[in-house]
């Protein structure tokens, strides 16, 4: 009975749009350093459930901890201010600008200068660093190109690169695969691994499971805003009111 | 035979967002001209125009300040329809200050512009979170209330207002301080704009909710940007109040609040130098077009019309782009 705490602790999370039940009495715990997977149907509650964690929107009742720390109800620039960082679904970066300008934004935020102690320096610099990270190559300066003129999954790397400049403890992905084809995908797994090792705990929303399974340590599958499962993703998928969540139930 | 355009940049061989590089007299003027056009054209036309058009002169510097404050605010996602609120403060506190406790210019315009912009913000505080056309209708219905306040109340002289004030020395000393004013307004938001600071304000108008994903709290930066475009407003209010040696209601007119949205409009939003613009043609236009008489307002409106459909980028954009790039009919397969 030694176990560390848990790193995000989410117990009896409860959120209604008027009449509609968007997550309902949700909890789970999250250790440091884990890789979480959350799916589930179109409408599932799975954004909402970004949203609450990360501020964006206010519970009606329950209580998210982070460290130990009750972050419920905080406006979002705090929460990131403590170390949770996301990606938007919809990416929809400054399209007329460079890529590496588009850095600037997280770089100049007040998390960043005091992990860097009281000093922003180069800002231009470390948009180049993170961003050859992420894969933009620096010989084909591709960093240097406006926004706009990127593919998909430029778009979405530079997305993650956003998140990555914060520092975060804790990055939620809000579907950072959808749109993307089967190579790009493949080009972003070994970030993320990457980030793993340095131990950022992750949390993935994700419709493209057989991508999700290979890397996530637990799936929690959200079904009309209720949590129906929570494990390994094989367990997970072979459980009777997931299957049924997916595919219908029997008629007969 | 197909045609389409070509686009191609002109002038200096490395040129990035904010970087220039520099290797000829040529290069160097190809910068330096069109800043200094501005300069020139304000600073060096005003001792040679007569009384009259100094006069013009003035009242259009004033709308031009009003215009790059209104600027500023839309650069932040606040659409201001009350610019005239900021106007009007400035004239009450400077004429105030004036009237009752005797204050030269020389402290009462400074007071004035930091006061007022000090006091709108609060005034504007709660409803900062409001977005678009909300934040507008409240900016629109503040100084028609503070007007009537001050009519149904009688404070701050009532309706006949605060008059004899201290005016300027001399006409041409009035134009220079509002042209120097304008000047300072133009090149200092044009710096802030693009800036790193300048970065993350246009963030908060095209998507606040990545600029709040990077810990970044908007509402503090919505609040300076709203501190500075309010102080430079009332600082033209004070001016404008000394000049006209009255402060009263008119100041809360729905005039300063219209012209600098017309301005930026015709000259080219988001630029500061488009509003600038702006209402170095409509002002002086207007007057113009008052030989007219009672047609005046159809011509005037008329003009807005075609201008706007014609060049519906404004004016500055287009200049812009004629001067960065060369343009050529290319033939197509």
């Amino acid at each position: 009975m030694n176990q560390p705490p848990p790193l995000l602790k989410v117990s009896g999370l409860t959120k209604s749009f008027g009449g509609v039940m968007a997550v309902s009495n949700v909890s789970f715990e999250l250790k440091e350093g884990e890789l979480l997977g959350i799916i589930g149907p179109n409408g599932s509650g799975k954004t909402t459930l970004v949203n609450l964690v990360t501020g964006f929107v206010k519970p009606n009742s329950g209580r998210i901890e982070f460290k130990g720390k009750k972050i419920t109800g905080l406006a979002p620039y705090k929460i990131v201010s403590l170390g949770i960082a996301r990606t938007f679904q919809m990416v929809r970066p400054f399209y007329q600008l460079p890529a590496f300008k588009n850095m600037i934004i997280p770089l100049y935020s007040p998390r960043v200068k005091k992990l860097a102690g009281g000093k922003y320096g180069d800002r231009d610099a470390v948009a180049l660093d993170l961003l050859e990270e992420v894969g933009f190559e620096r010989d084909a300066h591709v960093a240097y190109k406006v926004a706009g003129s990127l593919p998909q999954g430029y778009l979405k790397r530079l997305e993650l690169a956003k998140a990555m400049a914060l520092r975060p403890d804790l990055i939620i992905f809000d579907e950072l695969f959808s749109g993307l084809s089967l190579a790009e995908v493949a080009s972003i797994v070994p970030i993320i691994e990457k980030l793993r090792f340095q131990e950022i705990t992750i949390i993935m929303i994700e419709h493209r499971l057989k991508e999700l399974f290979r890397i996530a340590d637990r799936v929690l599958v959200l079904n009309y805003g209720e949590k129906i499962a929570d494990g390994p993703g094989k367990e997970v998928m072979e459980s009777e009111s997931v299957k049924k969540a997916y595919l219908g139930s029997e008629t007969d | 035979m197909k045609k389409r355009k070509e686009r191609i940049d002109r002038g200096i061989k490395a040129r990035s967002e904010d970087i220039f590089a520099l290797s000829s007299y040529r290069e160097m003027l190809y910068l330096l001209v069109p800043r200094a056009i501005p300069v020139v054209g304000l600073l060096g036309v005003a001792p040679f125009l007569s009384p009259y058009w100094q006069e013009v002169f003035i009242s259009t510097s004033i709308y031009a300040l009003l215009a790059i404050s209104w600027d500023l605010l839309i650069s932040a996602g606040l659409v201001s329809l009350g610019q005239s609120l900021f106007y009007g403060i400035g004239s009450y506190i400077a004429g105030a200050l004036n009237h009752y406790c005797g204050w030269s210019p020389l402290f009462t315009i400074p007071v004035a512009a930091l006061g007022g912009g000090l006091l709108c913000t609060v005034l504007l505080l709660p409803v900062l979170r409001l977005r678009g056309i909300y934040f507008a209708m409240v900016m629109l219905v503040l100084p028609l209330m503070l007007s009537r306040l001050v009519e149904a109340t009688r404070i701050l002289g009532g309706t006949e207002g605060l008059p004899g004030l201290t005016p300027f020395p001399n006409q041409l000393i009035a134009l220079y301080v509002v042209q120097l004013a304008v000047l300072a307004a133009l090149f200092g938001f044009r710096r802030i704009m693009a800036s790193d600071y300048g970065l993350v304000v246009k963030g908060i108008n095209d998507n606040d909710r990545s600029v709040m994903s990077a810990g970044i709290n908007i509402y503090l930066y919505k609040t300076q940007i709203l501190f500075i475009g309010a102080s430079v407003g009332s600082f033209a209010g004070a001016l404008g109040t000394h000049i006209d040696m009255f402060a009263g209601m008119p100041g809360f007119a729905l005039d300063y609040a219209i012209m600098p949205i017309a301005a930026a409009v015709v000259g080219g939003m988001r630029t500061f130098v488009g509003p600038m613009l702006g209402a170095f043609l409509l002002v002086p236009l207007s007057e113009i077009l008052r030989a007219l008489g009672a047609l005046r307002i159809v011509f005037y409106g008329l003009f807005l019309v075609v201008f706007i459909v014609a060049l519906p980028e404004g004016i500055f954009p287009y200049v812009q782009r004629k001067y960065h790039q060369l343009e050529r009919w290319v033939e197509l397969e």
